[in-house]
């Protein structure tokens, strides 16, 4: 070792050997990199601007130019900062400071020069069309929901801007008190544009109802059902595929485990 | 196991049934098992908010000047609400603690210290505040007499509040210029109450929810207002869906119209039109369904003047004499003195001798009325067959008429349905209003023709927006015209009642009381009034026309008081603001809309130098003896004769002339029985800070601590007040009863409350009236209990007048327009009102941060299609321009108020929207009740 | 007065254009202007005109983002505007880190670091096109525009417009690496947008010529350039500065005495002698 390292190096060898400690070094630096914007993208409970793309597509396209930001006019979308624990740069809301007024002219998305907030998503008929917009869906701590106590709040109702529609208010006896109804606060999975004007005005000290991305706040039932009282629902399923099933039980062939008594006998 | 689990579901179900009945647990033990490990103390209360009178219990922590209010619940036991609550309701434990509570007085000085009118705020001691408020009220009482001191009262006063200022405005300074903002809020029914009934206040009680099959909300939006009230509606709906009905009659849909069945969108005004089509239908297409067994016995039909104008001001008011109104204003003032009957009202006033083009002068006076017979009855309701009720009434333009029409239908038949009983609600719609004195009889119209009234589920129901409009304002009677218990200033034996109840001197009392609140604003603007006290209320914010009064205040020479929890905008227009105590931080009593008195304890020390306003009164009434106040006056604003010298009386009586008002009114030999007693279970371990003083060591009016008066001053009061309607009609429990019960509706006979007034079934007052007749009904008042005659055009002056013991009057009233209208210039109709977040004018509210945060600001709700014209965004601002004012709001076309095509509705919780500069001070001019309702306005991009 | 805006006129006329733009942006966000709305990576010229970042849009397109045009024809403003006029002149007049840099630079000649540190550099300049291409891998692999998230000239740029966070730090960090590690580090060695412009500012037209005749060797030019290596021909031959990396900062013009430097408008016939400059040492 300590003979060779006097002996000089061939320009080739050099050159080689330069290759390979630069392409070594991209490489840590590569995994580093990766690791670390793995690490901000990551956060699921972002609420983005209306018409955004899927979250991983979102990612990728929005370009981080904050035209949308300037255009919304309630200062509603705000880009994450560093610190901020979110993908850097990119716009999202937080209904509890700000929410989403729904502009019937939703001026931020035709801004957007990359299409990460797709115009075409909001689009119905050929206009823009508020009512299209899908930033999240409100769910409810029927908890701490005061109007599940039988307080008479409905204060996310009359905030909605779809009232009535996207949040509707069911009655029930309050049969405690033998006199007064409850009326709980319920929110339509297919209206909720995920706006966040009832997280703003919640009056629990931390807000009852409050938005999130729709694919944390909404469970799946399943391809192989469908609601036979309900026509609309084969629309649901249309892209069911072939059932295979297994648990842990039939994790074996049948022969393996027919021939496989155990300590049956 | 099965058995098991039906056994408790049967134990459930009769545990409901228990409550349901009123079987609730005993609170004290529940209140000992609430407080078990911790060092809460629970106590009961009520709500500070609306007039609905929810019971809540409140649990304190801490000693002495740290005891703090930490939390609240609704009362499981308080039969109005069995521990519910809406949410204003829910943060009765974070009003008293804003950031900028008042705590200590704040006088306008310049450099010097010296009063400056146009100083900054600084503070002062009691002391220096006492000093100015005597210097300026003497030298008022000199130049101007009594009608110079005035005081803008409230229906937020606790009932001892209202009754001390009322003896010492009234019995001390002689002076009727104390009116609250009750008037703003339900004098049209109480003037409904008195021309129908002779006497105040509801028939019914909340009971009748439960009770009834059909409830008709008309121009109430009790969703929002009345939260807990409706949910007990929202009950009754589901307990019987098919069977019971409800209609929503509105100028714009709201959340009340979320539950109801049928929704009738009215133009503004046109409700007296409907009722009037209601009772066509009864009279001339369903006769049989009156009762006329009932209507013969109880019932005279009655009219009076049409030509009342609008309540506005009067061409030879000074002020308007001397200019201070513009052009633009005085195209609708001038209507006042008379205007041209237009085509839409023209069919209604047919009857009564008016057509369509005719100048009415509006000189007719406003409550006379005289006894007509049914047929001329039967003629006023002519003109409102189907198709001209519907004409006019229909408020959506883009509705169907023949599908508007069905809808009237479908009211009238519910109304007429045999069997079915039928509530009727209403509060500002009906009562804010140019003719709300009449909207209010003609409901009571239809019910006594059905004999729907005063009967369990059935009857017109006056709901009241304040928490002690009914206990402090009309009860105690802090309005212009009145004394306790329905005692009227203008009666001399009324008086005379009064002034031997209060030990004064014969004809001390001052025999007219006609500054009611827009008049004291009026005669401020005209130099009359010098010194106004604003006394828990937010009487500049509150008042329409509000540009004109905060001039006068900080123009002319006079001297504005405010006393407040909070700096809102009439602390800002004001000489002097004086720090109070809130709610529950003094003794106190409220009465709710169905009669139902609550009282509370003390239940925390003020903060800072807070004092309560009872405390403010009295010590003020120290300042004042024999010889400053019961002098001689000379005749003064709308009294023509003098005010008699009564200090010889008062000598006689054994008063000296260097005797004070505290020792009169306050201090007597009556008040000083009523013992602080520490062994006394009602009063032992509570504050009492005007009785005892205490911790804070508040220097008082004398610059010395004040140490308490050394009695119950509370109780005194109350039990004075109390013995004013014993007797007649009003009875109360004692003081101490209410502190063991959850409030009691009056009249309270033999520990016995009532549920339904004038019906001998229920109310002992009707019994005596019917005993040994097969009578049901009496309706016992004894206001304007005697009647000439005449017919639809005037009365005949040389009738006899008739006694109508025990009776109830149905009157012949038209459809009129208001005063204002939209027009080429101001298209739309404005209408204000409430949100269910914000309480009045938003002092308390809006320092609560969740209530602020749900809503920061009132908007301008309207049509979308109304927007789009004007080329506004709904979230883009607009100017909401009068002929009065103009101020900017954000638009909401989707919210939860919406207005049909041409009609705009505000809220006017929100000081930086400040609507009332828009509002126009037209008022019923029976009842001097604003309009809030219904003024023109344009609306253009801001 | 006169030798001071000789001296310094376009490091005067480039502080201007740095904050003149930052306050179009800045006003833009804060009080609604259109003159110049977005930011670095995508802007709006008076609500028409965009303007978008290539390197980004290239870290968009490997890690499988449909391009929109407006994006496209935002790239194309850009690519054209700095390959025909500007060379790699977005380094130098337009973006906010080269303030932060040249402090740096600054203060590390006037403490004298660089007399200790004369040793190895720990980082070459060719680094920056390594970091460029790994940029477009980590992009490609992670699916999302790698370099945009950890950008520290996006992240100030957005930071003194929408809201600095801990974007503070990205500055001290470049600040402190600049002055303590190496001398024009991240400008002149590690910056892949740097790179990407060296890239596209190699044929631009606007170019410093050298006048070899008038040279005196006083070798000032080399002492302040941050790029020295594009400055080989000083005293040995008169041609324009040819290598994309010059970021046309014209400090060395300002700084000659003997009015041996200028800029020129590149004669297109005549270029051919610079080419192997390329990507350089």
């Amino acid at each position: 070792m300590s003979k060779s390292s006097r002996e000089p190096i061939s320009d080739r060898r050099k050159f080689i050997l330069n290759m390979a400690r630069g392409a070594g070094l991209a490489t840590l630096g590569g995994f580093v990199w990766s690791a670390y914007v793995d690490e901000v993208t990551a956060s699921t409970l972002l609420l983005r601007p209306p018409g955004a793309l899927m979250e991983e597509d979102f990612l990728k396209t929005c370009i981080k130019c904050g035209l949308c930001v300037e255009a919304c006019p309630f200062d509603t979308l705000v880009l994450a900062a560093p610190g901020d624990h979110k993908p850097v740069g990119t716009p999202f809301f937080t209904p509890r400071e700000v929410p989403c007024y729904m502009c019937d002219d939703i001026p931020c998305v035709p801004v957007c020069p990359t299409g990460a907030l797709d115009e075409a998503s909001v689009t119905k008929d050929g206009v823009l069309d508020i009512r299209e917009i899908d930033m999240g869906l409100a769910v409810i701590d029927q908890e701490s929901c005061i109007a599940f106590w039988g307080i008479q709040c409905d204060a996310c109702y009359r905030a909605c801007p779809i009232l009535g529609e996207a949040i509707t208010i069911e009655y029930a006896k309050n049969e405690r008190t033998g006199k007064h109804a409850f009326m709980k606060p319920v929110v339509h999975n297919d209206v909720c544009t995920g706006c966040g004007m009832c997280e703003l005005a919640c009056v629990t000290e931390k807000a009852s109802i409050f938005v999130l991305p729709r694919e944390v706040s909404t469970g799946r039932a399943g391809d192989h059902y469908i609601k036979g009282w309900d026509k609309a629902d084969d629309q649901r399923v249309k892209d069911a595929k072939v059932i295979n099933t297994k648990t842990r039980l039939s994790e074996k062939s049948a022969m393996d485990s027919l021939n496989d008594s155990g300590d049956l006998y | 196991m099965a058995m098991e689990r039906r056994d408790f579901l049967k134990s459930a179900a009769a545990a409901s049934a228990a409550s349901a009945i009123g079987m609730a647990v005993p609170t004290e033990v529940q209140a000992k098992a609430d407080a078990a490990g911790n060092d809460w103390r629970w106590d009961k209360a009520a709500c500070r908010f609306c007039g609905t009178g929810c019971g809540i219990m409140m649990a304190t922590k801490g000693e002495g000047a740290d005891r703090k209010i930490v939390a609240v619940k609704g009362d499981p036991a308080a039969p109005v609400n069995r521990g519910l609550n809406c949410i204003k309701g829910y943060f009765n434990a974070k009003i008293m603690y804003g950031a900028d509570r008042l705590t200590q007085p704040l006088l306008r000085v310049d450099k010097d210290g010296n009063f400056d009118k146009k100083g900054k705020f600084a503070p002062v001691s009691w002391k220096r505040a006492f000093d100015e408020m005597e210097l300026n009220i003497k030298k008022t009482l000199k130049e101007k007499g009594p009608e110079g001191v005035a005081v803008f009262a409230s229906g937020q006063y606790t009932v001892m509040e209202g009754y001390a200022a009322q003896k010492m405005m009234k019995a001390g300074f002689r002076s009727n210029a104390i009116d609250p903002n009750a008037r703003h809020c339900m004098a049209s029914a109480v003037v409904g109450f008195y021309q129908t009934f002779g006497i105040d206040e509801p028939s019914g009680c909340y009971d009748d929810i439960e009770l009834t099959d059909t409830v008709v909300s008309w121009g109430s939006n009790m969703a929002e207002m009345h939260p807990i009230l409706w949910s007990r509606v929202t009950d009754r709906k589901l307990s019987d869906p098919d069977k019971v009905k409800v209609i929503s009659i509105q100028t714009y849909t709201h959340r009340t119209s979320d539950l109801a069945d049928t929704e009738i969108i009215f133009s503004p005004n046109t409700d007296t039109a409907l009722w009037n089509y209601v009772a066509r239908e009864i009279v001339y297409n369903h006769p049989d369904a009156i009762d006329w067994d009932f209507v013969k016995k109880h019932i005279v039909f009655a009219a009076g003047p049409v030509n009342l104008g609008y309540g506005l001001r009067r061409s030879d008011d000074k002020s308007v004499k001397e200019g201070k109104y513009t052009a633009k204003e005085m195209e609708t003032v001038s209507k006042e003195m008379q205007k041209e009957v237009s085509a839409k009202e023209g069919p209604a006033l047919e009857p009564f001798g008016y057509k369509a083009g005719d100048t009415m002068k509006n000189n007719g006076g406003t409550l006379g009325h005289w006894e007509i017979s049914f047929e001329d009855y039967k003629k006023s309701l002519a003109p409102y067959t189907l198709d001209y009720t519907a004409s006019i009434v229909k408020g959506d333009p883009n509705e169907d008429i023949e599908q508007f029409k069905k809808k009237l239908q479908e009211l009238a038949a519910l109304y007429i349905e045999k069997d079915r009983k039928v509530v009727s609600f209403w509060t500002m719609g009906m009562n804010q209003h140019t003719r709300g004195t009449w909207d209010n009889t003609l409901a009571y119209n239809v019910h006594f023709l059905l004999n729907k009234q005063a009967r369990p589920g059935s009857g017109a129901f006056s709901l009241t927006g304040q928490p002690s409009a009914c206990g402090t304002a009309r009860e105690v009677g802090t309005f212009t015209h009145r004394l306790p218990a329905d005692l009227m200033v203008k009666v001399p034996a009324h008086r005379k009642i009064a002034e031997k109840q209060w030990m004064i001197p014969d004809g001390t009392l001052n025999g007219v009381g006609k500054q009611h609140i827009m008049q004291i604003h009026r005669d401020i603007e005209d130099g009359l009034v010098k010194f106004a006290w604003v006394n828990v209320c937010n009487a500049y914010q509150d008042s329409a026309s509000a540009s004109h009064w905060i001039k006068a205040a900080r123009e002319m020479d006079n001297f504005i008081v405010t006393s407040d929890g909070y700096p809102g905008i009439s602390a800002k227009v004001s000489d002097l603001i004086l720090p109070s105590a809130m709610m529950y931080e003094k003794w106190g009593a409220y009465g709710n809309a169905e009669r139902r008195t609550q009282h509370w304890r003390q239940q925390v020390l003020p903060v800072g130098d807070a004092m309560s306003d009872t405390w403010q009164w009295v010590e003020l009434s120290k300042r004042f003896t024999v010889d400053d106040v019961w002098g001689e006056y000379k005749p003064s604003g709308k009294r023509k004769t003098p005010l008699e010298d009564v200090r010889a009386k008062a000598k006689a009586m054994g008063y000296k002339g260097d005797t004070t008002m505290f020792e009169i009114l306050f201090a007597n030999k009556k008040a000083t029985a009523y013992k602080l007693d520490q062994n006394d279970p009602i009063q032992k371990g509570y504050d009492n800070s005007e009785g005892y003083g205490d911790e804070r060591k508040v220097v008082g009016s004398d610059g010395k601590v004040f140490e308490g008066y050394g009695f119950f001053i509370h109780k005194y009061l109350f039990e004075e007040y109390a013995s004013f309607g014993r007797g007649h009609g009003h009875d109360l429990a004692p003081f101490d009863v209410y502190h063991k019960v959850r409030g009691l509706k009056w009249p309270v006979v033999d520990g016995k409350e009532t549920q339904w007034r004038f019906n001998s079934k229920y109310d002992p007052y009707a019994a005596k009236e019917t005993k040994g007749t097969d009578d049901e009904f009496a309706f016992y008042g004894k206001i304007a209990k005697a009647l000439q005659h005449g017919n639809l055009t005037g009365k005949d002056k040389d009738s006899k007048k008739t006694p109508l013991k025990n009776k109830a009057k149905i009157f012949a009233r038209p459809y009129m327009d208001p005063p204002e209208m939209p027009d080429k210039e101001y298209p739309v109709w404005l209408a204000t009102g409430r949100v269910l977040e914000h309480w009045h004018s938003g002092t308390m509210t809006m320092r609560v941060p969740e209530l602020y945060r749900a809503v920061p600001e009132a908007l301008c709700y309207m049509h979308p299609e109304d927007a789009k014209e004007q080329q506004v965004k709904r979230g883009g601002m607009v100017w909401v321009e009068s002929r009065r004012g103009r101020v900017k709001a954000r638009v909401e076309t989707r919210g939860r108020n919406r207005p049909p095509q041409g009609l705009v509705f505000v809220p006017w919780f929100d000081e930086k929207v400040f609507i009332n500069k828009v509002c126009l001070d037209a008022t019923c001019p029976m009842s001097k009740q604003t309009d809030f309702k219904k003024c023109a306005v344009k609306i253009y991009k801001a | 007065m006169k030798t001071v805006w000789n001296n310094y006129r376009y490091l005067i006329l480039r502080r201007i254009t740095q904050i003149g733009l930052l306050v179009l942006y800045f006003g833009a966000n804060a009080w609604g202007w259109t003159l110049l709305q977005g930011n670095l990576s995508s802007s709006l010229i008076l609500g028409v005109i965009p303007m978008s970042d290539p390197y980004a849009a290239l870290q968009m397109l490997v890690a499988g983002a449909a391009l929109a045009m407006d994006l496209l024809i935002g790239v194309a403003v850009v690519t054209v505007f700095y390959m025909l006029i500007g060379g790699r002149a977005f380094c130098s007049w337009v973006c906010p880190i080269n303030m932060v840099t040249d402090a740096a630079a600054w203060l590390r000649d006037k403490l004298e670091i660089n007399r200790v540190q004369n040793g190895k550099v720990p980082v070459k300049r060719v680094t920056r096109y390594w970091v460029l291409g790994l940029g477009l891998v980590v992009s490609a692999v992670m699916g999302v525009t790698a370099f945009e998230f950890i950008s520290p000239i996006s992240m100030v740029h957005r930071g003194l417009v929408f809201g600095m966070g801990f974007g503070w730090a990205a500055i001290a960090v470049i600040f402190l690496f600049d002055l303590f590690v190496l001398k024009n580090g991240w400008c002149g060695h590690v910056c892949p947008l740097g790179g990407m412009y060296s890239l596209l500012g190699k044929f631009s037209l606007i170019r410093v010529h050298h006048d070899e005749e008038a040279c005196t060797l006083c070798m000032k030019c080399k002492d302040v350039c941050p790029e020295q290596q594009v400055l080989h021909m000083i005293g040995k031959e008169s041609i324009p500065v040819l290598s994309g990396e010059c970021t046309n900062c014209a400090r060395c013009i300002e700084v000659c005495d003997d009015d041996a430097l200028e800029f020129s408008i590149r004669n297109l016939a005549n270029n051919n002698r610079g080419a192997s400059d390329e990507i350089s040492k």
